[in-house]
């Protein structure tokens, strides 16, 4: 185990490596960071990555990629988030360190399952394709050679000899402008994706590729290279793990949701309990409200639901009071014994607003928390309709909340695609009737937020100044849903020693 | 020509796999220089005996192992499979059991690591547009899609991927096999296989699609090269043999091909003439005049081109080529409905090809007996003239100049693995 303690056991011998240049804005990874950064920044950088990762994506599947607008986002995106991007820009040291840093500690959360490993994989290449659209020219040569790619520009001869051959069989070059192209002559396996297609002059074993089609080889390479990679980083990863300061962060980034956790309503009692059926149908993400309908139906809901719902509804601003009596209104509609209702639901409805006990895990879920932990089965109403329903019936749900045959098959080709938020981002935009939700869904709560929002004309909901109903109670270490409050309760002058950082890895 | 009578099979299988199969060069092959541990020792062969048994995961030790084997077991069907990352242990299948697996290793572990890189063509691929035969038919007439599809197969492999050890087999029916086998394409992942069947492929589109064929208006070399070869034998393969617009029912066929707007004229101007060939170069003028009315039509010989393609360019199966497991008809391997055997074909002499001419096992067990008798007063030592027999006997007979084709080929390959040791040595600096 290569982490050491507070005390470090092996003295730092290779000097301050700030000092080592990152010569351009982009780059592959190919050799981790070997400094020292203190926990805070570790955690900061990850969560700042994955922000980006995240919006890479939300652009990918909102805007056509390689548009103007799609290009225009993602910048603004990567500059917002002080990330590298340009080569031309002055003082970039900064942004890049960030860059490759961030990028190997994700590598650690990412790497753990397939799914995840395919998920940071698809957003780090198209970012690497964006960045790389973007580099000038004359710099692309200078890359690739200290990026080690075994490209070989042919000669001038060699190019006149095949000026016909070349031309006819690259489409991305217009007409007899070869003189100003580069060609290189790569082993015709390494273009897999060029030859395939013929989109490449083939002479023998060798495919002729012009400058403008390098690209989608180098994102070949760099799929190829960080797909390996990542599998013997999660070779390594027991190891890893096992270091306490890191477990939790790591845990929790790749289940992570970055932002409010809606845990301290500053709206508390603002609801009242006969709003709630209203509410439902008007403000609710479907998950909610299909909650909310199976109660009212039922009378009843298992404990998934009522985890997911209850603590839903202590975000939106009930109070422990309304709580209980919501519930027990319900249950005992089903012909519940009053008693049997205080004697075991109540308890837990104190517990999860902190009356009770200690609690380890009891802020609203976020949608990824929904997503990708305790899938519903026969009997239960949790979890996502957009990820847990069947298409058919997610089809005759959306039917029946009257969204348009339009709006729902743009919603079950996102589900297709397994872009769940988005889908129900989509959702809002049609029962709000706005063309663009204006924000990143990643919490039902959130959901709410907005839709009162759009609903009340803008008025932000007035925040009472009643202080919240329960003091955020000691989390313990281990299983903490924020990473930062995690975090927060270590000593944060740690500095982390991130020597033997590197056989995690490489072979 | 003896006539073949599968019945005889099991007597004359008896009779070519103890005198006939050329077990020496088949050996040579496979072992390739010996330079790969276990390469040989790793190889599955699949047998079919007869009454359908199927036995995979067949593996031997050596030349002599596996002429023992393959003399107790008379296959009817010979399978070469991949160099696998273990021995295999054979299994026993009857159509109605499943098959051992390998109960000594770990089934993960046993991985198929190597195997040559394959194409099979077969004639019934091309039956929507070949008149004269379908199914498992053959004649003259149509084998000249099989010349053709040499010939540009070949090229490409040859010119384009720079490959160097291409062997070509008929198969013994309907069709022809390409094994290549150079060192590095050996190696090949399952992807680039896919990738590269799918640079070899113009033709797509199953029975409900009427053309097949849609050139853009950059014509790739591959494409360019493939038409040339295609024009030597298009007159007279197309418009003479295959007779296309011989009448109205072959010529409204390549009529699909072709914009409705040119129908009507081309009709009327193919009543007028007499011959396809007559009615080619009407419809060639035709497609290359500019037609004001149709939206994004390319001028020129790309229509003229799509038909010569559709009915003439080769047409490959991709689950043959792709996968590094896939099992391939052994060259020199019978076939079981006609007797023929699977022998190679000499690439030099490819217009010259008769798949008719091809020995049958019958034909050459009879020469072989003939000889047999003739020679029987003249042994001496039973065994030692038995040895001498054996590796002789295959020389007397129809068998021979296919055997010396395989010799020329595996020469190649002895020359290729001298040259690459060399090379390495000097890398290495021994002397």
């Amino acid at each position: 185990m290569e982490f050491s303690g507070v005390k470090r056991r092996k003295p730092w011998l290779i000097g301050d490596q700030r000092k080592a240049s990152y010569p351009h804005s982009l780059q592959f990874y190919l050799q981790p960071p070997s400094e020292n950064i203190s926990l805070i920044e570790f955690e900061n950088l990850a969560i700042d990555r994955l922000k980006l990762l995240k919006s890479v994506e939300n652009l990918g599947v909102s805007y056509v990629k390689g548009t103007e607008l799609y290009q225009s986002k993602l910048e603004a995106e990567i500059r917002r988030l002080k990330f590298s991007y340009r080569e031309s820009l002055e003082d970039e040291y900064e942004p890049r360190r960030k860059d490759h840093i961030s990028h190997f500690i994700l590598r650690l959360a990412y790497c753990q399952s397939e799914d995840l490993r395919r998920w940071f994989i698809q957003q780090e290449m198209d970012l690497l394709r964006f960045r790389f659209s973007i580099l000038p020219k004359d710099k692309i040569q200078s890359f690739l050679q200290d990026s080690h790619l075994h490209f070989e520009a042919i000669s001038e001869e060699e190019k006149n000899l095949r000026e016909q051959e070349i031309i006819a069989s690259s489409t991305s070059l217009g007409g007899p402008k070869l003189e100003l192209e580069y060609v290189y002559k790569i082993p015709f396996a390494d273009a897999l994706d060029l030859f395939r297609g013929r989109k490449v002059y083939l002479e023998n074993g060798f495919a002729y590729v012009p400058l403008k089609d390098i690209v989608a080889i180098i994102l070949n390479e760099f799929r190829a290279k960080l797909s390996k990679a990542l599998a013997l980083t999660a070779r390594s990863l027991p190891a890893v793990q096992s270091d306490e300061r890191l477990q939790p962060l790591l845990n929790h980034l790749s289940h992570s949701y970055i932002g409010q956790d809606y845990s301290i309503q500053g709206n508390a009692g603002k609801i009242s309990l006969d709003q709630i059926d209203s509410l439902s149908t008007k403000s609710f993400p479907p998950c909610m409200r299909q909650l909310h309908k199976a109660l009212r139906e039922n009378h009843h809901l298992r404990h998934g639901g009522r985890m997911q719902y209850g603590l839903f509804l202590k975000g939106i601003g009930l109070t422990l009071e309304q709580a209980l009596q919501f519930w027990k209104q319900e249950f005992i509609k089903g012909k519940m014994d009053p008693d049997k209702f205080d004697k075991g639901y109540s308890y837990n409805i104190r517990h999860s607003f902190g009356k009770e006990g200690k609690r380890t895990d009891y802020t609203p879920f976020s949608c990824l928390k929904i997503i990708l932990t305790n899938p519903p089965s026969q009997g239960d109403y949790h979890g996502c309709p957009f990820r847990h329903s069947d298409p058919e019936l997610l089809k005759q749900k959306l039917q029946s909340y009257k969204i348009t045959p339009g709006g729902i098959s743009q919603i079950l080709d996102l589900v297709k695609g397994t872009h769940y938020q988005v889908a129900c981002q989509k959702y809002f935009e049609m029962t709000h009737n706005v063309d663009d939700c204006g924000f990143s869904l990643n919490h039902p709560n959130q959901f709410f937020v907005e839709s009162q929002r759009v609903l009340n004309g803008g008025k932000d909901i007035k925040k009472e100044s009643i202080p919240p109903e329960t003091p955020q109670p000691k989390q313990s270490a281990q299983k903490t849903k924020n990473a930062s409050s995690a975090l927060a309760s270590l000593n944060s002058s740690l500095e982390m020693d991130m020597e033997g950082l590197e056989d995690y890895f490489s072979e | 020509m003896e006539p073949f009578d599968p019945a005889e099979l099991p007597e004359l299988l008896k009779l070519y796999y103890r005198r006939l199969f050329p077990y020496a060069q088949y050996y040579r092959w496979l072992n390739y220089g010996g330079v790969v541990k276990n390469y040989f020792q790793h190889r599955e062969f699949s047998f079919t005996l007869k009454d359908d048994i199927y036995i995979r995961y067949q593996s031997f030790n050596n030349q002599s192992d596996l002429e023992k084997e393959m003399q107790k077991m008379n296959p009817y069907k010979i399978d070469i499979g991949a160099v696998y990352s273990h021995r295999g242990n054979g299994s026993a299948v009857t159509w109605l059991c499943r098959p051992n697996q390998h109960n000594t290793v770990k089934l993960g572990a046993f991985q198929a690591q190597e195997k040559e890189l394959v194409f099979d063509i077969d004639m019934t691929d091309y039956d929507d547009v070949r008149r004269c035969c379908s199914s498992a038919d053959i004649c003259s007439k149509c084998w000249t899609l099989m010349t053709m599809a040499i010939r540009i197969i070949d090229r490409a492999l040859k010119e384009d991927f720079g490959f160097k050890h291409r062997l070509w087999v008929y198969s013994g029916r309907r069709g022809v096999h390409c094994w290549v086998c150079d060192e590095s394409v050996r190696k090949l992942s399952s992807a680039v296989r896919s990738g590269i069947v799918e640079y070899l492929s113009l033709v797509k589109g199953g029975q409900d699609v009427k053309k097949k064929v849609h050139l853009s208006e950059n014509v790739h070399p591959f494409v360019r090269k493939s038409i040339s070869i295609i024009k030597k034998y298009f007159e007279g393969y197309a418009l003479v043999g295959q007779d296309i617009l011989e009448n109205k029912e072959s010529w409204d066929k390549i009529l699909a091909l072709v914009p409705e707007t040119m129908h009507n004229d081309l009709q009327q101007n193919f009543q007028k003439h007499h011959s396809s060939l007559q009615r080619w170069e009407y419809l060639k003028k035709a497609a290359s005049q500019c037609p004001s009315n149709i939206k994004n039509e390319k001028c020129g010989p790309w229509l003229e081109w799509e038909i010569m393609l559709q009915y003439c360019f080769p047409r490959l199966d991709i689950n043959v080529s792709k996968g590094i497991n896939h099992l391939l008809k052994s060259p020199f391997s019978v076939h079981p409905k006609t007797g023929r055997i699977s022998v190679p074909i000499d690439l030099q002499k490819v217009d010259q090809f008769d798949p008719f001419a091809v020995p049958t096992i019958s034909s050459i067990c009879h020469e072989l007996d003939a000889i047999f008798t003739s020679e029987a007063e003249k042994e001496e030592n039973q065994a030692e003239s038995d040895i001498k027999h054996r590796t002789r006997d295959y020389k007397k007979t129809s068998l021979a100049p296919y055997v010396k084709v395989f010799e020329q080929f595996l020469e190649n390959l002895d020359k290729s693995r001298k040259g690459e040791l060399l090379k390495k040595s000097d890398l290495q600096k021994d002397f």
